[in-house]
């Protein structure tokens, strides 16, 4: 395949997955960090308990956590065509990834909150704080190094699922791999589309680990 | 509490505590009134009584102590002033108050009103020093400026100004818990709780942390509610004990009057090791509970008080026409006032121990009868 058009699919598909990557994890983020504070917190005897409601939501998240992306992508169809007015294309791809992305988020926030301190809870109750002061100023304050992480890990699963979605002709980077490099036989495509993935992971995994190693304060620095 | 740099510079910014009215002298600051607490077991297992009845008052001003072994229920104990446990029967009143009747906007002034102190100090990890003795007056809702004015005047009462970019990660412990009083003072409380906040601590630590407390407690008038399992901590600063001893108070009252004469045999165990002269091994090993013909009487003599003023010890070989042997002694100060103890033998014969007696029971001298060798 001629540079000039490999240069040319390649952006193109580029484009799409920063797109897809990007909404989705910014949707399945607002969504999904709040819903694993609330997890956090919400079991027995705990700030905001409610033990069934937790319970409920916990095991909606497991189901949803346990449906295979693929078949997630083609379950919800009527639902993306509602939202979106197509079940097909990168836009209509953004309703499942984004699915996908906040029980995702929701489980790794809630690890991240559960980490902190209980003695810091009890520190904040102490001092007449709220309990949504205590979420605010103690409980997402801590955890915010390792939620960090847990959205960079997020972003790049949301990468490896957007490779999936051109089932629905959504396009980007796995597509074109699966098109190009596999069912044409052009292990050049196929090559650089690796490529251009393993870069991207890297910046985002580099980008992530910095960021959370600019707010962590637990350990003594020289 | 009028003349401390604190309390005339930050008077201003604090919002009125709802309950920090009517102080009065005849109330107690803190008083449990048949106070139980049973925690009901999760999941049908059976629960546990953590306190079984607690009458108990704390005296305005003064710095408490309660001294218990783990499990004996002095950390539900103290949760409960703040209502960070509610009792199950009977009242906690702070200030006149009884805690568990007050709407959560209420508790929360009433907690901002009441500072605490932790073992594990409590910091938050992702603020600097400064930052950490500033979060319960930004909770309280407090300008920035409001903020500088508290938080400063109270790393330099702690001595950390030097610190206040510091996280907590680059302190030690000592430090650490050095902030940890700054924040706990931050909203000027009429109450401080420490919950084992030395017992992390080395002992050199532990007494700089006791003297900034006992400081506190004079300058600012503070009254300290402390619990701990080490009766070191209670013999430098409380000047008021209560034993707790599987969630009873078994024995309450002065410090110097309960170390020096304990009776119950909790207070006993805790007390051994501390309260005075320790007998070398060699001799301890060999002491038997009952005399044989030959033998030597081995008492303790405790002085405090009057009797520690008297040439005691040559009064008592006058009038035991008896040689005395020295054993071992030590002079120790108990909530500031001095104690000092001997060991001492002498025959034990019938008429020599009945002179012994009436010597003891004219002076008044404390004594107490540890046992018998050659």
């Amino acid at each position: 395949m001629a540079l000039e058009m490999l240069l040319s699919l390649l952006l193109k598909a580029l484009l799409q997955t920063l797109q897809m990557v990007a909404i989705a994890g910014v949707i399945g983020t607002v969504i999904g960090l709040p819903l694993g504070v609330f997890l956090a917190t919400s079991g027995r005897g705990e700030l905001f308990a409610a033990p069934s409601v937790n319970r409920v939501a916990g095991l909606i998240i497991n189901a949803a956590r346990s449906t295979p992306f693929i078949i997630l992508v083609v379950a919800i169809i009527p639902l993306t065509r509602l939202i979106t007015g197509t079940s097909i294309g990168t836009t209509a791809a953004i309703v499942p990834l984004t699915l996908a992305t906040v029980p995702f988020v929701a489980r790794l926030v809630e690890a991240s909150i559960r980490e902190v301190d209980k003695g810091l809870i009890e520190a904040a109750r102490a001092m007449g704080a709220t309990p949504l002061q205590i979420v605010t100023k103690v409980l997402l304050a801590e955890a915010r190094p390792s939620i960090i992480m847990a959205l960079t890990m997020t972003l790049v699963s949301l990468i490896g699922y957007s490779a999936m979605v051109g089932a629905v002709g959504g396009g980007g980077l796995g597509d074109l791999g699966i098109r190009y490099g596999y069912q044409r036989f052009m292990p050049d495509v196929m090559l650089a589309v690796v490529v251009v993935l393993i870069l991207l992971v890297q910046a985002i995994q580099s980008a992530g680990d910095g960021l959370a190693r600019r707010f962590d304060r637990r350990s003594r620095k020289t | 509490m009028t003349n401390s740099p604190i309390s005339a510079r930050a008077a201003d910014g604090l919002q009125p505590l709802a309950l920090s009215s009517a102080p009065s002298d005849r109330v107690a600051m803190v008083a449990f009134e048949g106070v139980t607490k049973h925690f009901e077991g999760a999941n049908g297992q059976p629960g546990f009584t953590a306190l079984g009845g607690i009458d108990f008052s704390v005296a305005r001003g003064a710095i408490t102590g309660i001294i218990g072994r783990s499990g004996a229920g002095k950390s539900t104990l103290i949760r409960l002033v703040n209502g960070l446990e509610v009792p199950t029967a009977g009242h906690v009143l702070v200030d006149g108050v009884d805690v568990a009747t007050l709407e959560d906007t209420d508790l929360r002034a009433l907690r901002r009103s009441v500072g605490m102190i932790f073992q594990h100090f409590n910091l938050l990890s992702s603020r600097t020093v400064y930052d950490n003795v500033a979060l319960p007056l930004e909770i309280a809702g407090l300008d920035k400026a409001a903020i500088a004015a508290r938080v400063r005047p109270l790393l330099d009462l702690v001595g950390l100004s030097d610190k206040e970019r510091r996280y907590p990660a680059e302190l030690s412990g000592g430090q650490k818990q050095r902030v940890g009083i700054a924040r706990a003072l931050a909203t000027e409380p009429k109450l401080l709780l420490s919950d084992e906040a030395t017992s992390a601590l080395d002992p050199e630590t532990t007494q700089s942390i006791l003297e900034l407390l006992r400081n506190i407690n004079r300058d600012l008038g503070l009254t300290v509610l402390l619990i701990t399992h080490e009766m070191e901590v209670v013999k430098t600063i409380a000047s008021d004990v209560a034993v707790i001893d599987r969630g009873l108070i078994v024995e309450e009252g002065r410090t110097f009057d309960v170390f020096t004469a304990p009776r119950h045999e909790t207070t006993r165990s805790l007390l051994s090791g501390l309260s005075g002269a320790k007998l070398p091994d060699a001799i301890a090993r060999k002491l038997k509970p009952l005399p044989e013909p030959g033998d030597r009487v081995l008492v303790r003599l405790s002085f405090f008080g009057a009797t520690a003023e008297q040439p005691l010890i040559s009064k008592l070989m006058t009038g035991l026409g008896s040689d005395v042997n020295i054993i071992a002694g030590t002079i120790d100060e108990i909530a500031g006032e001095p104690y000092g103890s001997l060991v001492i033998s002498y025959a034990a014969t019938p008429d020599i121990v009945a002179r012994a007696d009436r010597f003891y029971a004219e002076t008044g001298l404390a004594t107490e009868v540890l046992g018998y060798g050659a």
